[in-house]
């Protein structure tokens, strides 16, 4: 039994609706499961929280992001227009900053946009071309119309037949092993 | 009882989606137009037609490279032709777009879900047939990256007072902020696209796509946020966009240009052509695909509607456009105006004013509001207005400004007709490939939608 631990990824049931899958969520994380993770084929709300997600950064990453492009778009103009190539047309001010806005708003966008996406990927630990969640053929459906909970096998209190135990009183349509 | 559930039923508002689909229908039916060995006939024709156009382009391309701007009807008081009003017009066309898909889904207008993903794809299509002409009008456009501030052997950098300047920043942040937020949006469903192909090839090149999209509940949330937050940075983004382009022309001191009305009301005129564009696209679509059950009625309805009241700016427009010049006293003010409404190009003008702003009055009548091919004829009247009102803006203020002696007339020749039709075949070339690889519709949205619906009843 011990060996066969080792050797899966962890266990996945299948569930028909979204409310069945977040209440199994609920009482997985109850029961002391902290490794696991539910599969949909759309965002569902209350989702996220069941299996334990807490800490959102993406929006303080964007924020920074956003700065970021601003102070960089500001600085650009700034650098060209006062230090590396003054104009004197008539003596106005090099440093003629309303006119720089328009470019310092837009580098603002293209950088706070370019951080919400590449950050989001890389949160998300994407792109991963293998992941062995796939090795179920029935997981196919998790992009159609089908709801799955995976408890994997990293997690301290997993333990096959106890975890299956677990998941069958949780009523899922039917159990899978997940090969790694 | 009976009678009382018709009386509510007569008020309630059409279904933004059919009832009686489920996930697995909705998921079916629309990668299923993707997902097909077959080729639709009417595709096919509407396919061949386009390419035809695209080939009149880069026909007409490759002979003003040869020849230069020369062959174009450019003259010294009108320097700037064809090539910024299809610019304007093209760009305006692709703010519809990301008013669906980013604003909407701030305010929560549900509806946006089934046309949001070919809004978008028209958005990203309508820029790159706008940024054909300012590329072509540079006459070498092969150094099209001196505009870009990069350390080169010139020790030179682009002039950032410029408006012109300004517009190559705002242009490419929209179109690479456009083309971001149509693949995060695209990402689950080309996996599911991915999971349901039965073709290798297929398979493979959705999977590329997808990067591995396995709907984690976690995964989900970062996306979602990351779509807000993208939705919340493109709103002001397509705002400072027309904004931007309409600076082109205000920071000028060209009479007829001059006016602080622009900005807002180049917005209005954008969102406006761009509705009228969404309308003449989506309802062949819906036709010819059997898209009815998720392009409702309510839809069209809803379009038109915005339409309208945008269309009401911009008739606001021109009347403070014409207040202004007479009331400002300056006299080239006051005689652009009247040269505008009387002079050599007065029949662009009337006939701008009928397409603008008395055709989509009809939309008030519900007889109008109901039928599919009203509502089709006036968006097409409307995207005829709005290429006047460019042409109107442009020409009429250039052709005669302070110096009689200066004054000329423009018209286009037949290469600046070519390229203008060229780049239609241009943006439904690619609208024609994308309907056939990619889902027009957002399918993971759409299930939500059911859930919703579900929930309601």
């Amino acid at each position: 039994m011990e060996e066969k631990k080792q050797e899966l990824y962890g266990l996945l049931a299948e569930f028909k609706t979204s409310e069945e899958l977040i209440h199994a969520s609920e009482k997985a994380y109850k029961a002391g499961y902290r490794n696991m993770d539910a599969y949909t084929p759309f965002p569902v709300e209350e989702l996220p929280e069941a299996v334990g997600f807490k800490k959102p950064v993406l929006p303080l990453l964007v924020l920074i992001g956003a700065i970021t492009g601003g102070v960089l778009g500001f600085m650009m103009q700034y650098y060209a227009s006062v230090i590396s190539y003054p104009l004197n047309i008539g003596g106005r001010p090099l440093n003629s900053w309303p006119s720089f806005i328009p470019i310092t708003f837009e580098m603002t966008i293209l950088f706070g946009a370019f951080t919400a996406v590449f950050g989001m990927f890389a949160l998300n630990g994407l792109p991963k071309p293998y992941h062995p969640v796939f090795n179920v053929p029935r997981f196919k459906l998790a992009s159609r119309d089908i709801f799955f909970l995976c408890i994997e096998s990293e997690d301290e209190k997993f333990e096959i037949e106890n975890t299956k135990k677990f998941l069958e009183d949780l009523k899922p349509r039917e159990i899978f092993e997940v090969d790694p | 009882m009976a009678d009382s559930k018709s009386k509510k039923s007569k008020f309630e508002k059409a279904p933004i989606i059919e009832p009686g689909h489920t996930y697995g229908s909705i998921t079916d039916k629309i990668s299923s137009i993707v997902l097909t060995k077959k080729i639709r006939k009417s595709w096919l024709i509407g396919f061949s037609f386009s390419f035809m156009l695209l080939m009149v382009f880069l026909g007409s391309t490759g002979y003003l490279l040869m020849k230069g701007t020369g062959i174009w009807g450019l003259n010294v008081p009108v320097s700037w032709g064809f090539a910024i009003i299809n610019f304007v017009w093209w760009i305006g066309i692709g703010h519809a777009g990301t008013l669906i898909s980013a604003i909407l889904l701030l305010l929560r207008q549900d509806w946006r879900t089934s046309i949001n993903r070919f809004a978008e794809a028209m958005t990203l299509f309508a820029v790159a047939a706008a940024g054909m002409f300012p590329l072509l009008h540079m006459g070498r456009p092969w150094l099209f990256y001196w505009l870009m501030p990069y350390p080169n052997t010139m020790a030179l950098w682009p002039q950032f007072r410029s408006p012109l300047v300004w517009d190559v920043f705002a242009v490419s942040t929209y179109a690479l902020v456009s083309l971001l937020f149509w693949y995060v949006g695209l990402v689950p469903d080309f996996a599911t696209l991915r999971d349901r192909a039965k073709n290798r090839t297929a398979q493979i090149i959705y999977g590329t796509l997808a990067m591995g999209w396995r709907g984690s509940a976690v995964h989900w949330h970062r996306y979602e946020t990351a779509y807000l937050l993208l939705a919340g940075l493109a709103t002001p983004l397509v705002i400072s966009v027309h904004t931007v382009v309409s600076f082109d022309f205000a920071m000028g001191i060209t009479p007829g240009w001059h006016a602080t009305i622009f900005p807002p009301y180049f917005v209005a005129g954008a969102v406006y052509a761009g509705f009228a564009m969404v309308l003449t696209l989506s309802i062949p679509l819906r036709k010819v695909y059997g898209l009815e059950d998720f392009i409702t009625m309510r839809h069209l309805k809803n379009m038109a509607k915005v339409m309208l009241a945008t269309g009401l700016i911009v008739a606001y427009g021109y009347m403070i456009e014409a207040f202004t010049a007479w009331y400002s006293g300056a006299e080239y003010e006051e005689y652009m105006i009247l040269n505008r409404m009387t002079g050599p190009y007065k029949h662009l003008y009337w006939a701008l004013i009928l397409c603008n702003v008395i055709a989509p009055q009809f939309i008030w009548i519900s007889k109008v509001q109901n039928s599919v091919i009203g509502l089709f004829i006036v968006a097409m009247f409307v995207n005829v207005g709005m290429w006047l009102e460019r042409f109107v803006i442009v020409v009429t203020s250039l052709h005669r400004d302070f110096l009689p002696s200066s004054w000329d007339m423009y018209s286009g020749t037949i290469w600046d007709w070519a390229t203008y039709i060229g780049t239609m075949g241009l943006f439904l070339t690619l609208l024609f490939v994308f309907i056939r690889l990619v889902p027009a519709i957002s399918i993971f949205e759409m299930r939500t939608l059911v859930t919703d619906s579900e929930k309601e009843s």
